[in-house]
């Protein structure tokens, strides 16, 4: 059966939950072959294996990562020359699609990005399903020439495991020129939160402009569910929340099980970035506020009422 | 400094975007179109690095006729020039083509320092096009960009990542694309509208860029949109006003959903 290769996202060998779902997919077309480039390989293979990944080419070369995307690109163009997967997945984040256009040049290969479902094509190859303008349409798409690239949205897939070899062989690579065009000269990591990480939670809980820079009660709403917090634009443009909690057209596409916007209206650019939620809820004092055309669930109140009694609620329900 | 700015003309997302369904392709034509919100950032940002030093800033787009109204609000708002791509041929094109479009016109312009693009535009939502594009010209890509200085031949971004925020540096000539952090881009001045109306603006067609029709357009696309078909309209979700109960009610539904 032939490979299909999978870019492990991962944090000095902490694996993410979107390289699971990654081999999962991986699995319906082919036989899955993770790529492992930077540090702390062993911790990562364990969990490789345990999510079905037969084979890991691995890249050790230290300033690899300190280059950004063009060396991840050059590895992979020289794996797909060499063992001509049937495809090659990536996940849809920014870095992710990045080595994904560049490698789609270099190969002469077609790029699907944002991918929600990807199957074997009738055909061979991929079948992918797009959510486009907001999630307002559903497109099928497939790759017509060289080796299908799919960048694949968080939460597309359900992880199984699988047991796998995870037998794994050193890529002999050495970063080219131009691939050294681009250094991190600085890195300042950021505060845990010690919630689940935006994209990748299956609960995401939202606050706006409507907290008034209050977070408090949407916290520990959020706390009681096991959720991550977002915030729309309004909130981080305030100073209220952090950039990297944006959700929305300019800041993270997440698409949970569960997404809760609280003092959120619901505009197009903030859609944008959470209609794809299985389950949509609104807390909103305005019985009018474009939110509620989406909701499964709303409740036309103060957050500051609501919130905390669903709170009180949801924490007794669990003893 | 020559600095080139890729903007896109977009549907409005105000407006009801939809496709063609002769070739699956998004419609053009028949709803209204403006400047990529996203790219006016870019803009902004290649007037802010103009005018602090020497500088040009040429805006480029590759699109049909209506998209001569981008470059127009980008020459208002203080570009000194634009080129314009047009050819039928064009049509239906994918990012890969569109990069090769803009990387051939690119090389035309010539000697180019920087080249600034949006993070994304706002009906593909791909936000492959720098990418594709710095892979084509050979040029180091720093992108995401929410802080921007040009200083002896350098540029240095700031980005804020996930788990970190980084500084990034490339030698000139490189691309970058900014995000909606990066500034407040400007309205078109009064004196700007005069004022672009005798800024130079060149149209060209693929064969002035050397490249052949079979190189883009829908038939030269590496992926095919196979269907299309609206998102059915989410089944009327329950509406509750809260009369002291709501949180619990809202409990409630978690529950049942098995949530909790
Ligand atoms: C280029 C561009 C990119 C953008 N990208 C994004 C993006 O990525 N993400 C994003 O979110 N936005 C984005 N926006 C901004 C977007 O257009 C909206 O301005 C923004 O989403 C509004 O945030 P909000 O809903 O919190 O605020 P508002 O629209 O002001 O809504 C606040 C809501 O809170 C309700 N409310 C007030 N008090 C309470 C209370 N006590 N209890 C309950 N409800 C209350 C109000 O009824 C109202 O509906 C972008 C805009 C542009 C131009
Ligand atoms: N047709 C085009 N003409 C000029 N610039 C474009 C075009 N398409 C994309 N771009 C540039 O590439 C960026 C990202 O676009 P995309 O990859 O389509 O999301 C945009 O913000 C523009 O700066």
């Amino acid at each position: 059966m032939a490979e299909v290769l999978v870019l492990v996202d991962h944090v000095d060998g902490k694996v993410r939950k979107t390289t699971a779902e990654l081999l999962t997919i991986a699995r319906r077309i082919g036989e899955p072959s993770a790529v492992f480039i930077g540090d702390g390989f062993d911790a990562a293979k364990e969990s490789l294996a345990k999510f079905g990944a037969e084979k890991v080419y691995r890249v050790e070369s230290p300033d690899v990562l300190a280059h950004l995307v063009v060396p991840q690109a050059e590895v992979l163009a020289l794996l797909v020359a060499e063992k001509a997967p049937a495809a090659l997945l990536v996940s849809a984040s920014p870095e992710g699609k990045e080595i994904a256009a560049r490698l789609a040049i270099k190969t002469e290969s077609g790029l699907i990005t944002d991918a929600v479902d990807v199957q074997a094509g009738a055909a061979g190859g991929v079948a992918t399903t797009q959510s486009v303008f907001a999630g307002s349409y559903t497109v099928t798409a497939t790759v017509t020439k060289g080796t299908p690239i799919v960048a694949v949205k968080p939460n597309s897939a359900t992880p199984e495991e699988v047991a796998g070899a995870a037998a794994d062989e050193v890529v002999a690579y050495t970063p080219s020129d131009a691939a050294k065009g681009a250094t991190i000269t600085e890195s300042k990591p950021k505060e845990a939160t010690g919630r689940p990480e935006l994209t990748e939670a299956a609960i995401v809980v939202s606050g706006g402009r409507g907290t008034g820079g209050d977070f408090s009660k949407v916290e520990e709403f959020a706390d009681s569910l096991g959720a991550a917090v977002g915030a729309s634009r309004a909130a981080v443009d305030a100073g209220w929340y952090p950039h990297a909690s944006q959700v929305g057209q300019t800041g993270k596409q997440v698409s949970p099980q569960l997404y809760v916007a609280c003092g959120i209206s619901g505009a197009i650019q903030h859609r944008a970035g959470m209609q794809t939620s299985k389950t949509i809820v609104a807390v909103n004092k305005d019985n009018e506020a474009p939110i509620f055309e989406l909701v499964d669930f709303g409740v036309v109140g103060d957050l500051f009422a609501v919130l905390p009694q669903a709170t009180e609620a949801i924490n007794a329900a669990k003893g | 400094m020559n600095i080139v700015v890729c903007v896109k003309y977009v549907p409005d997302a105000q407006a009801e975007r939809t496709f063609n369904a002769s070739d699956n392709t998004t419609d053009r034509e028949n709803v209204d179109g403006l400047l990529s919100e996203l790219d006016e950032y870019a803009v902004e940002e290649a007037l802010k690095l103009a005018e602090a030093g020497e500088g040009e800033v040429t805006v480029l787009t590759v699109g049909p006729d209506s998209a001569a109204d981008a470059i127009k609000k980008a020459l208002q708002m203080g570009a000194d020039k634009g080129v314009h791509v047009n050819d039928a041929a064009i049509h239906g094109s994918d990012a890969v083509a569109t990069s090769l479009v803009l990387a051939e016109a690119i090389k035309k312009i010539g000697s180019v320092d920087l080249v600034i693009t949006g993070m994304a535009s706002t009906d593909g939502t791909m936000g492959v096009v720098p990418a594709m594009l710095a892979e084509r010209l050979g040029l180091p890509a720093v992108t995401y960009a929410s802080e921007l200085t040009v200083d002896g031949g350098v540029a240095t971004i700031r980005r804020d990542g996930d788990a970190s925020t980084q500084t990034i540096t490339a030698t000139l000539p490189a691309l970058v694309s900014v995000t909606d952090q990066i500034n407040e881009p400007r309205y078109p001045s009064f004196k700007g509208i005069m004022a672009a109306k005798k800024k130079p603006v060149d149209t060209w067609s693929l064969a002035d860029l050397g490249v052949d029709a079979s190189q883009v357009g829908l038939d030269a696309a590496w992926t095919r949109v196979e269907s299309f078909a609206a998102r059915p309209p989410r089944s009327q979700g329950q509406i509750v006003t809260d009369e002291g109960d709501g949180g619990q009610k809202l409990a409630a539904f978690l529950s049942e959903r098995k949530f909790v």
